[in-house]
């Protein structure tokens, strides 16, 4: 008696041309690839390991694919083709960032560790009296300004983006408050695209306005100006988040005669916290780094300062840029003193540009520590649905 | 308290900005009682319900006109607060929704905790053990009330909402198709729970079963419409044994045979 099931199974079974092939296949078109790339490298006079990895890995797509062709049939080939092609898409995204990674850690965390007179000495001590290629001196000023700076623009801009964000999601329904919505929205787009100059010059012309000193310099003036770059960040990713939350959660709270504030703060803010933070860390990553608006409006400084509202503040980006023009320094002894204390250090001609390394690798570490943070926000606050 | 009165529905119309849903309703809704609402996907008997407790202004553009006296007074006075009305008229969504946010026990003490009322922790233990022996829920869950509400199953989840609803003590409880997402199992569990609900509620619900409205209500209403873009109406209000078995208008009949349309 025949069943039906064994004329439907039949046709589904692979030939044995078409079944898979182990992967140890793949290293060896893969070591296939790169021999052909050496030795055209090699014929041309152009051999470099870069040159010879990417030449490769398209032969070795070519190779792979054919031979694939051949030994598993059409599909798994371009099955193949295509794994591969993504995984180099994916290789090639990541290069930059690791290879930026690599390269401020191993020059930054270097000088830092190593950093003169003591180790960690880098994050302790300013810049003052630091003259010629002295290999002393730290970011503890520019740090403390970075910080400062970032902390203000986010008070400033953290309420404005978010109650922005609130009335656009919640209040922007109908009628005039429709109308007000979408002119915002337009607006908060036209924001989004200011370069970050311009702001720097926004900050500096606002004050200026209403200073009698036309060349005034404040923290807080750098913070205005960095707003300026966050609030729309802000505002649109609080804005994607709190729409996420469902219509349903509103109504069941509004269903037990819960008022709409309190239905907002409680319901909506509450689910919507973890996506939130992510949004608001994005936006603080986002001009934590600028380095224009903060030179015009909070300039340079030497030491330690923690007044936003009186004179200059030195800033991580600004301090990198400094220390980098500065170049190369210029050691007629071996030794420089430092006219304040009259301490003694070693001349370095490299110190600068260590630096602005370190410095670099300064600013990446607070970004890195405030995402951090931000995740185990996120992941302590987000619903929980595990049984 | 005082004896329970009838909602009075007077000429109400309902809108969805410059769209009429469902056109000049008249019924008195019978307190402590089940009362159903039937009839065709899109017929406005949703829609009414939503007006009954003014859930139904919380979309945008839309608006009730006329009168639903709830105890007496008018709930579209324009001197009522709606977020009054909904604390004595609760909701029961046809999707479960549980807050996400939330534990079980925070979920049924919500209506409570949300309006940052203060309650000392055993009058809370007894609303939430009362609320939930109430939702039939209790024996499910008391080994695990600080676990995440969504973690239930769908029916749980659904009385779970019934619980949250009855915590804050209403006087009438609105269904939206409670069961609709169910399987017959928790539905009967549902079913059972509206029988013992409404020695102490006046409950409306709406369903599209049509076995469940004859099963569950003492009394039901059949919305229809006239076609595409016209207004729903009330065709009929009767008690649901009449109903099922002799109703009056052509319609109703056609509509409980099956042979509509």
């Amino acid at each position: 008696m025949s069943s039906p099931t064994t004329v439907d199974i039949a046709p589904t079974m692979r030939s044995k041309e078409e079944r898979r092939l182990p992967w140890y296949h793949l290293v060896v078109t893969g070591l296939a690839g790169l021999l052909v790339a050496i030795a055209l490298l090699a014929i041309f006079d152009a051999l470099s390991i870069p040159g010879a990895i990417l030449l490769g890995f398209v032969f070795h797509l070519l190779f792979g694919y054919t031979y694939s062709r051949i030994r598993e049939g059409r599909r798994w080939a371009m099955e193949r083709l295509m794994t591969l092609v993504v995984i180099g898409a994916f290789a090639i995204a990541m290069f930059p960032l690791l290879s930026l990674l690599w390269e401020v850690v191993g020059r930054g965390l270097v000088r830092v560790v190593a950093a003169a007179p003591t180790p960690f000495a880098f994050w302790t001590t300013d810049m003052s009296g630091i003259i010629g290629g002295a290999d002393a001196g730290g970011v503890v000023h520019a740090t403390i300004g970075t910080l400062l700076i970032t902390l203000w623009a986010s008070i400033i801009s953290i309420p404005i983006g978010l109650f922005t964000a609130i009335f656009l999601v919640e209040y922007a329904d109908v009628g005039w408050r429709k109308v007000l919505g979408k002119g915002v929205t337009f607006l908060v787009d036209v924001m989004t695209g200011i370069p970050s100059i311009v702001a720097g010059l926004f900050g500096l012309a606002l004050f200026i306005a209403f200073m009698p000193d036309q060349s005034v310099r404040m923290g807080i003036m750098g913070a205005v100006a960095l707003s300026l770059l966050m609030i729309p960040t802000v505002v649109r990713s609080s804005e994607e988040m709190l729409r996420l939350v469902p219509m349903d959660l509103r109504e069941a709270a509004y269903a037990l005669g819960v008022p709409k504030w309190l239905t907002i703060v409680k319901v909506v803010l509450r689910t919507a916290i973890a996506g939130l933070t992510t949004g608001v860390t994005l936006a603080i990553a986002r001009v934590i780094g600028e380095t224009a608006p903060l030179l015009l409006t909070v300039g340079m400084v030497t030491s330690v300062n923690w007044n936003m509202f009186d004179g200059r503040m030195s800033t991580l980006p600004t301090f990198i840029n400094q220390q980098y023009r500065a170049g190369s320094a210029n050691c007629m002894s071996d030794t420089v003193t430092n006219p304040i204390n009259q301490e003694v250090y070693a001349c370095s001609i490299s110190t600068n540009i260590d630096r602005a390394w370190a410095a670099a690798f300064t600013l990446i570490v607070i970004v890195m520590v405030l995402n951090i943070v931000a995740r185990m926000v996120s992941h302590y606050f987000s619903p929980k649905l595990s049984r | 308290m005082a004896a329970p009165q009838p909602i009075n529905v007077e000429d109400l119309n309902i809108y969805y900005g410059d769209f009429m849903a469902v056109e000049g309703v008249d019924v008195q809704i019978r307190p402590r009682s089940v009362t159903a609402l039937i009839g065709p996907s899109g017929c406005g008997k949703s829609t009414f319900l939503r007006t009954l407790n003014r859930m139904h202004e919380v979309i945008p553009g839309a608006y009730a006109k006329g009168k639903v006296e709830i105890n007496g007074e008018d709930i579209y006075d324009p001197r009522v607060d709606p977020v009054n009305v909904r604390r004595r008229v609760g909701m029961v969504f046809q999707k479960a929704n549980p807050f996400p946010t939330m534990s079980i026990r925070d979920n049924v003490l919500a209506g409570v905790k949300l309006n940052n009322r203060r309650i000392s922790k055993k009058a809370a233990e007894e609303l939430l053990e009362r609320s939930l022996k109430g939702a039939n829920l209790w024996n499910e869950v008391k080994d695990r009330l600080d676990k995440p509400g969504m973690g239930l199953s769908g029916g749980q989840q659904q009385r779970l909402c019934i619980a949250r609803t009855i915590a804050v003590s209403p006087e009438v409880v609105l269904m939206d198709e409670p069961c609709s997402a169910l399987d017959p199992i928790s539905t009967l569990a549902i079913e059972d729970l509206i029988h013992e609900l409404k020695e102490e509620y006046t409950i409306v619900i709406v369903t599209h079963n049509m076995q469940q409205a004859s099963r569950v209500s003492d009394r039901t209403g059949f919305f229809n419409i006239a076609g595409t873009g016209q207004p729903g109406h009330l065709i009929e209000v009767d008690d649901t044994d009449t109903m099922f078995t002799n109703p009056t208008n052509k319609q109703t009949e056609d509509y409980i045979s099956g042979r509509f349309g």
